[in-house]
């Protein structure tokens, strides 16, 4: 909705796919900000996005949640550019702007139309180094985080069981605690903790700037150069050496039930590495593997199972993001039929990966997979805005824009060998964690 | 009710980008259809609308339409299900298939290389649906599944209540995938005449996006729709909607309430509707800027996200609102919004707030056409309101021509403080009935 969380409670999926590498360009400024600027002519709109490379993931102990609220923060206001000033002129210039925070990031990002460029970058430019929020700003602020919290969250026992799954998923690496950030931590927040964060990686030597529209690559590099080139950079940005996962030894369960809850269902969530520069053939194994055990709600093998050959559930997925620092989780959702129990269910489900693991991947799926594949590389030439996410996602993550421009062939190159090598690693009890979502009744 | 406002956005989303060529087209066989052409990316995307939706479940037999669309693509012709699904995803198409009270919408996109074979698919879903019965049993199941889902659902329960409040026992009144009742007791023959009654030519709108001649769309929309029946079943009638101010609460579990209030809008072909809509956008738009994300969540922290919708059904118009907060900030906001309710009322709008406002609309208006699938299906939307093609180049000096007065006029004759309900479903503190 507005100023959101990013990472969507079951996961997406990995096969976004980037445009061809001739109106894709980019450049590094001196100060050490990138910029990639992705052309599309079609209409004289463009999207200016600029992504820090600071996320929930990289808060210190006690604060979570820091990362979101300052994101909220960065629309308190500058000397130029009161508080609330920023989206009011963006409206005014018949344009729209929004941010999001996620595990890894921070994202802020306004649409207009072309010729309004040279403004977003100067006020974006301005609030990386010239905020200077009120502290009235900053306790009407987290209210409104502890409303976001309350909707998102509280007010969801889907939303809950998730964040007491991600707990328990990471033993050790703080992938664990949720973006938003626990209650009585984000209650604790101060102006000082936010302004202190803001010095040390508000930064453009932390910041990756995407143009995406109608715009000329040099041009865009001019105004990058006249707006963010004199901002210094910050010497605390360090490489981002989070505490490690240790060997994950036993399986984790847990029942989650809530007397709002109509319709009880299990996730499973098996830690899973992600995609990493030069190297993503793994990743993209597990990206194949996804769509192919629970990509489609007719043909996938867990839906052909589950939902045709029996009838155990009404509704079963798969899915595996991929585009992280660190590694994240694969994970499977179930919803049981009327009348099948979560234990019966599970049982099936297990049964069904256990016989995936025996016969293998069906080839006719797998090319048809891959034909899919093959024709979103074209569909996705329609979206210049989900481009520019693209990108700037993964370059956040520490990828390239060639590993970006290589991820069509390496997925296309994945064999059904490598789907099977891939399953066997992740698909492991050990490393999992499993949730019930169950009424209070049946609890009982 | 959050999906009611999203719908009518893309409803009203009428405005394109300046040099965007909606061509007029007529098939051979004389279907109509409008298209952007547009030969940079090798795809189409085709949206169908089929005027009627679910508000023509017949008596008693309410989900029937839903539950219809959600089989259309479960298997045709020769083809099963798993048939259906893996022909259309070998040539990596894209069917999707909805309904809402006004109307069964079909959005497809499709490689120009398999443009032929993907409307043969297509084809075969609008024309020769199987409706197998394991397919029925099985799709119904996961409606069901969605109906117990709703049932503890606060913001499920807020629409429900609303809409019986507000229409009563027009099709308006109930939701339009069914009770679990109704739904349990649908047969195959159910769905197959709810096919029969929505599904046909003379209520179709067309539109095409992307990489197709006209020539080409015509040969295809014969192709494609030739075999579909001359007609359906008669449209309803006018829903009456039932205006009276108070507050009901329904208790929920939780920490926090979720709250819908409204009143009676305005119809489209008013006069009066731009300066309408103008005002709708300074009161509840979803802008930090407007007045009560301003004054709700901006000013007092009391709720994470505020917003108004003039909702302009084929049968009925409301302005409708929607915000969730914490039960013990309920009673404030109601507050809050019925001050501004009263002084919008009595005093219009600031010159400020409207120039800002027309800036806003206008100069947006390029930046909604983002593609070829959000293009055909404003395209669709367009003329399911019964407007020109030529609209586009009129539309922001419609907005423009807005006076204050006529915003001030506006105001005292939509903005009701007595009319305004809230609806309340959770626990709020110091909110009770009445």
């Amino acid at each position: 909705m507005f100023r959101t969380l990013g990472r969507a409670v079951f996961g997406v999926l990995a096969l976004a796919l980037p445009a061809s590498a001739d109106t894709v360009s980019n450049f590094t400024l001196d100060n050490g900000m990138q910029v990639v600027v992705i052309e599309d002519h079609r209409a004289p709109v463009v999207t200016h996005m600029v992504w820090y490379k600071i996320g929930r993931a990289d808060e210190a102990p006690g604060h979570s949640g820091i990362a979101h609220f300052f994101e909220h923060l960065m629309f308190k206001g500058t000397k130029e550019v009161p508080s609330g000033a920023f989206s009011a002129i963006v409206e005014q210039q018949g344009g729209n702007d929004n941010a999001f925070t996620t595990e890894d990031y921070t994202a802020f990002f306004q649409r207009v139309a072309a010729d309004r460029l040279d403004l977003m970058m100067k006020m974006e430019a301005d609030r990386m180094v010239n905020l200077n929020m009120s502290e009235e700003d900053v306790t009407t602020e987290r209210q409104v985080i502890l409303e976001e919290r309350g909707q998102r969250t509280d007010s969801d026992p889907g939303s809950l069981l998730s964040e007491q799954m991600s707990a328990a998923q990471f033993l050790n690496h703080p992938y664990g605690i949720p973006v938003i950030g626990w209650r009585d931590e984000i209650a604790g927040l101060s102006r000082d903790d936010a302004l202190a964060f803001y010095h040390a990686y508000y930064a453009p030597n932390n910041a990756i700037l995407v143009v995406a529209g109608d715009v000329d690559p040099q041009k865009v590099l001019a105004m990058a150069k006249a707006h963010y080139g004199p901002l210094p950079p910050s010497d605390k940005i360090k490489p981002r050496h989070r505490p490690a996962e240790p060997p994950q030894l036993a399986e984790r369960r847990m029942v989650l039930a809530d007397e709002r809850v109509a319709q009880p269902y299990l996730v499973r969530s098996y830690l899973a590495p992600e995609r990493n520069a030069g190297d993503q053939k793994q990743a993209a194994a597990l990206a194949v593997l996804a769509d192919l055990l629970g990509g489609t709600g007719t043909t996938s093998v867990l839906a052909r199972a589950l939902q045709f050959d029996s009838q155990v559930a009404v509704y079963a997925s798969a899915a595996y993001d991929g585009v992280s620092v660190d590694p994240q989780t694969f994970s499977l959702v179930l919803v049981p039929s009327e009348g099948v129990s979560l234990g019966d269910a599970e049982a099936a489900m297990d049964k069904v990966i256990a016989k995936f693991m025996q016969d293998g991947v069906n080839p006719d799926e797998l090319a048809r997979l891959k034909t899919q594949i093959r024709a979103n590389e074209i569909y996705a030439r329609d979206d210049a805005g989900g481009l520019a996410n693209t990108y700037g996602e993964a370059l956040a993550v520490g990828l390239t824009v060639q590993d970006v421009q290589d991820w069509p062939e390496v997925l296309q190159s994945v064999t059904a060998e490598d789907v099977m090598a891939a399953a066997k690693l992740v698909l492991n009890r050990d490393h999992a964690v499993t949730g019930w979502l169950t009424t209070k009744e049946a609890a009982q | 009710m959050m999906l009611r406002i999203a719908l009518f956005l893309l409803a009203l989303a009428t405005p394109l980008r300046a040099e965007i060529n909606i061509q007029e087209v007529t098939s051979p066989g004389g279907i109509k259809a409008w298209l952007v052409e547009d030969h940079s990316i090798p795809f189409t995307a085709l949206s169908l609308r089929f005027k009627g939706g679910t508000s023509l479940d017949r008596a008693g037999k309410r989900g029937a339409v839903n539950l219809m669309t959600g089989l259309i693509e479960e298997g045709s012709g020769k083809l099963d299900s798993q048939g259906f699904a893996a022909a259309r995803d070998g040539l990596a198409a894209s069917f999707h298939f909805d309904s809402d009270q006004d109307g069964v919408s079909v959005s497809s996109h499709f490689l120009t290389e398999n443009r032929d074979q993907a409307l043969v698919l297509l084809h075969d879903a609008l024309t020769v649906p199987r409706f197998d019965q394991d397919a029925v049993d099985r799709v119904r199941e996961q409606v069901l599944s969605t109906l117990r889902s709703n049932a503890k659902d606060p913001g499920a329960i807020a629409s429900d209540l609303e809409r019986a409040r507000s229409f009563g026992d027009h099709p308006y009144g109930t939701d339009g995938e069914g009770t679990i009742d109704s739904v349990t007791a649908l047969t195959r023959d159910d769905v197959v005449t709810a096919f029969k009654d929505t599904i046909a030519r003379d209520r179709i709108t067309v539109a095409a996006a992307g990489d197709i001649t006209p020539a080409e769309l015509g040969a295809a929309l014969d192709a494609l729709l030739a075999d579909l029946p001359a007609t359906g079943a008669p449209q309803p009638g006018r829903a009456e909607l039932q205006v009276k101010g108070g507050v009901t609460v329904q208790d929920f579990p939780g920490p926090q309430s979720v709250v819908v209030f409204g009143q009676g809008g305005i119809r489209f072909n008013d006069p009066d509707y731009f300066a309408a809509a103008i005002l709708n956008e300074i009161i509840g738009g979803g802008r930090f800027s407007a007045r009560l994300m301003s004054e709700v969540r901006e000013k007092r922290g009391l709720t994470y996200g505020i917003g108004t919708s003039l909702a302009a059904w084929d049968h009925a118009e409301t302005l409708m609102g929607q915000f969730q907060a914490s039960n013990e900030n309920v009673a404030e906001a109601i507050k809050v919004i019925r001050d501004q309710w009263a002084t919008v009322a009595a005093n219009g709008v600031t010159e400020t707030e409207l120039n800002d406002t027309k800036t806003y609309m206008t100069g947006a208006y390029p930046l909604r056409f983002d593609g070829n699938d959000t293009i055909a299906s404003i395209l669709v939307g367009m003329q399911d309101l019964g407007l020109p093609p030529d609209y586009p180049k009129t539309r922001n000096a419609k907005v423009e021509a807005v006076t204050l007065a006529d915003v001030k006029r506006v105001a005292a004759r939509l903005i009701k403080p007595d009319d305004l309900h809230f609806i309340v479903v959770g626990q709020p503190v110091g909110v009770a009935s009445e």
